[in-house]
């Protein structure tokens, strides 16, 4: 029971990161219709500001608490910036065009930012490892824990609740599910839908980037980041089903709990527990366990 | 009379490859023959666009091929060109034949996620096998072609000629599948799946077959790849090898099946040149070329020739 505890938190932890990916991934898909693989980047962007943003600060000698702050900024800096520039510059010019097409569309933005990011930061990672360590550690079932993981799990939480109730309790929420369900009779009533997608468009890549910023000091921050997570939130995506939140919530779980039993007793099988878990459900569900029936249409 | 001068033109390009093969310098024989790989993956490809379906793990039978070819020698001990040309193809084949069954029930995004899914899989394979010398990967040499021993120096110019017939063939076929009924029903599938199926044909059928016939393709460039460059590594079938087969793809176009290899050589050109004077800005320049093609030439690269045979 003692090591069980360890690996659940272990695993809740790693879902948590896994949800802030999935949820900007699945409302922009489940909004606009677009897989944007380009949000592996908008994390990778996310990570590098707020790592570089906390570190100046840190370097600066003011009040450390003020680090954790910076991230977020940081987050909100990326995606407010790159939001509206991706969304406006390039995605409205696409609209109507294939999935495929706009998966390619986002696939080629992808590999614009990746050396986008390399141009800026270099191969010397900036790095933010003090945060982690800083707020100290906790004891959990015999290990040390560092309390940063809980303030990642809250984050996951807030982002969540957050998602949740602006789309199900507000005005803008309900409009949101109007241009979910029927973009054109939406438009017909009123709705400014491109307003909604520039918005929705920008949340997401917000998320994205708060995902990177909150686990730049988990990790060493090295090019290539980006596509480890898109391809990992893609498979947590399509477990919940595309375009579901509460999908997203439950295939991070599932992935995470998933993975962290594996790295604790077959440690080998890492990466195959996860993609083994997509199989399974996609076989099970093709399209995942929350998908939306959709009518074939002719 | 169209026909005949296309055959013309065919005929030509071969025997332009094969003259390169004979009588080109090595870097030369070597470029060609990567450009030639690359350009028969996409060719398979071309297969699953023409149906609707981009996958973005074609890198799967890429490195599926490549190590069949390589462990042929490294275990096998048989270290033959055309016998690893024809493993290479068998082996990706028949990896397709078994995913396919799972993969051909898919479409639009989850087809394309989820053949990257597999690919990220072996690729994950690959680098954690001390036996496969992880992300090192190994050598490979052919001694011999078909049983007859190979003079020191001329196993890639053996190599690129017998890719060369292997590749006409195999464009030559898909030529004529594409242009019978089978490839009407694939293009009739991608314009409307659910009519295809109501009217009688198997859209399974057809999306599976075409999927083993994209994999084995593959696994064919793998081969040629890896006895071109003599060396294999879990590279060959990493997501960037298989965005590099997407990007030609829409690069040259589906419109024809010498599209793929006109734009592989052109991908390939732009690589080397790149790679001297801006490696650090490769992916964006691709990045931005790829977008600027979807933009502005949406049929690809093999349309700019039409329209220059016939101005509107």
């Amino acid at each position: 029971m003692t090591s069980l505890l360890p690996v659940a938190f272990d695993g809740i932890v790693y879902a948590s990161w896994l949800f802030l990916m999935a949820s900007g991934l699945t409302l922009v898909y489940g909004v606009m219709r677009i897989l944007n693989v380009a949000h592996g980047s908008l994390y990778a962007l996310g990570a590098y500001a707020g790592a570089s943003l906390a570190g100046a600060w840190l370097a600066a000698q003011w009040p450390a608490v003020g680090s954790y702050a910076m991230l977020l900024v940081a987050a909100v800096l990326v995606g407010l910036v790159m939001g509206p520039l991706l969304e406006r510059g390039l995605l409205r010019w696409m609209y109507g065009r294939d999935e495929v097409v706009l998966l390619l569309v986002t696939y080629a933005v992808f590999l614009i930012l990746e050396d986008a990011v390399k141009l800026i930061w270099g191969v010397n990672s900036p790095m933010a490892t003090e945060l982690y360590a800083m707020p100290g550690n906790f004891e959990l079932g015999g290990l040390a824990q560092p309390y940063y993981n809980l303030l990642l799990i809250a984050a996951a939480i807030v982002t969540g609740a957050a998602l949740a109730w602006s789309i199900h309790r507000t005005r803008a929420g309900k409009l949101l599910l109007a241009v979910i369900h029927d973009r054109e009779i939406s438009a017909a009533m009123g709705i400014d839908v491109d307003r909604v997608f520039l918005v929705t468009f920008s949340v997401g890549a917000t998320i994205a980037a708060l995902g990177g910023a909150l686990s730049a000091p988990t990790i060493a921050l090295s090019l290539g980041i980006g596509v480890e997570a898109i391809v990992l939130s893609f498979a947590v995506v399509v477990v919940g089903g595309l375009g579901s939140l509460g999908g997203a919530a439950l295939g991070a779980l599932l992935v995470g709990l998933v993975r962290s039993a594996t790295v604790r007793y077959w440690p080998e099988a890492e990466l195959f527990a996860i993609y083994a878990v997509m199989a399974l459900v996609l076989i099970v569900r093709p399209k995942g366990l929350f998908a939306a029936q959709e009518a074939r249409k002719i | 009379m169209r026909r005949a001068s296309a055959l013309a033109a065919v005929a030509a390009l071969a025997l332009g490859a094969l003259a390169v093969a004979w009588a080109a310098p090595q870097w030369l024989v070597f470029l060609f023959s990567l450009a030639l790989a690359k350009g028969v993956v996409v060719l398979g490809l071309l297969l699953l666009m023409r149906t609707g379906l981009v996958s973005f793990g074609q890198g799967l039978y890429f490195g599926l091929g490549a190590y069949a070819a390589a462990l042929l020698g490294e275990w096998g001990g048989l270290e033959d060109s055309a016998l690893m040309l024809v493993a290479g193809t068998l082996v990706a084949g028949l990896v397709a034949a078994v995913l396919g069954v799972l993969l051909a029930r898919y479409r639009d995004i989850f087809f394309a996620m989820l053949s990257l899914a597999f690919s990220m899989i072996f690729y994950g394979l690959l680098v954690k096998s001390a036996a496969l010398h992880s992300t090192d990967g190994f050598n490979l040499h052919a001694k011999t072609f078909a049983g007859l021993a190979l003079a020191a120096g001329t196993e890639r110019r053996v190599a690129l000629g017998a890719g060369v017939v292997a590749v006409v063939a195999a464009a030559f076929l898909l030529h004529r599948l594409l242009a019978s009924h089978w490839g009407r029903v694939s293009a009739a599938i991608r314009d409307n799946e659910l009519r295809v199926d109501y009217l009688g044909a198997s859209v399974y059928r057809v999306v599976y077959a075409n999927y083993v016939i994209a994999g084995a393709l593959a696994g064919l460039g793998g081969a040629l790849a890896a006895l071109a460059v003599g060396h294999v590594d879990p590279d060959t079938t990493n997501w960037t090898t298989s965005g590099e087969f997407v990007f030609i793809a829409v690069l040259g176009g589906i419109g024809n099946v010498l599209a793929p290899f006109v734009a592989a050589t052109v991908f390939q050109g732009l690589g080397t040149l790149a790679g001297q004077y801006a490696p650090n800005v490769w992916q964006m320049s691709l990045g931005i070329a790829m977008l600027a093609i979807i933009m502005f030439l949406p049929a690809g690269l093999w349309s700019l020739g039409r329209r220059w045979r016939s101005p509107p």
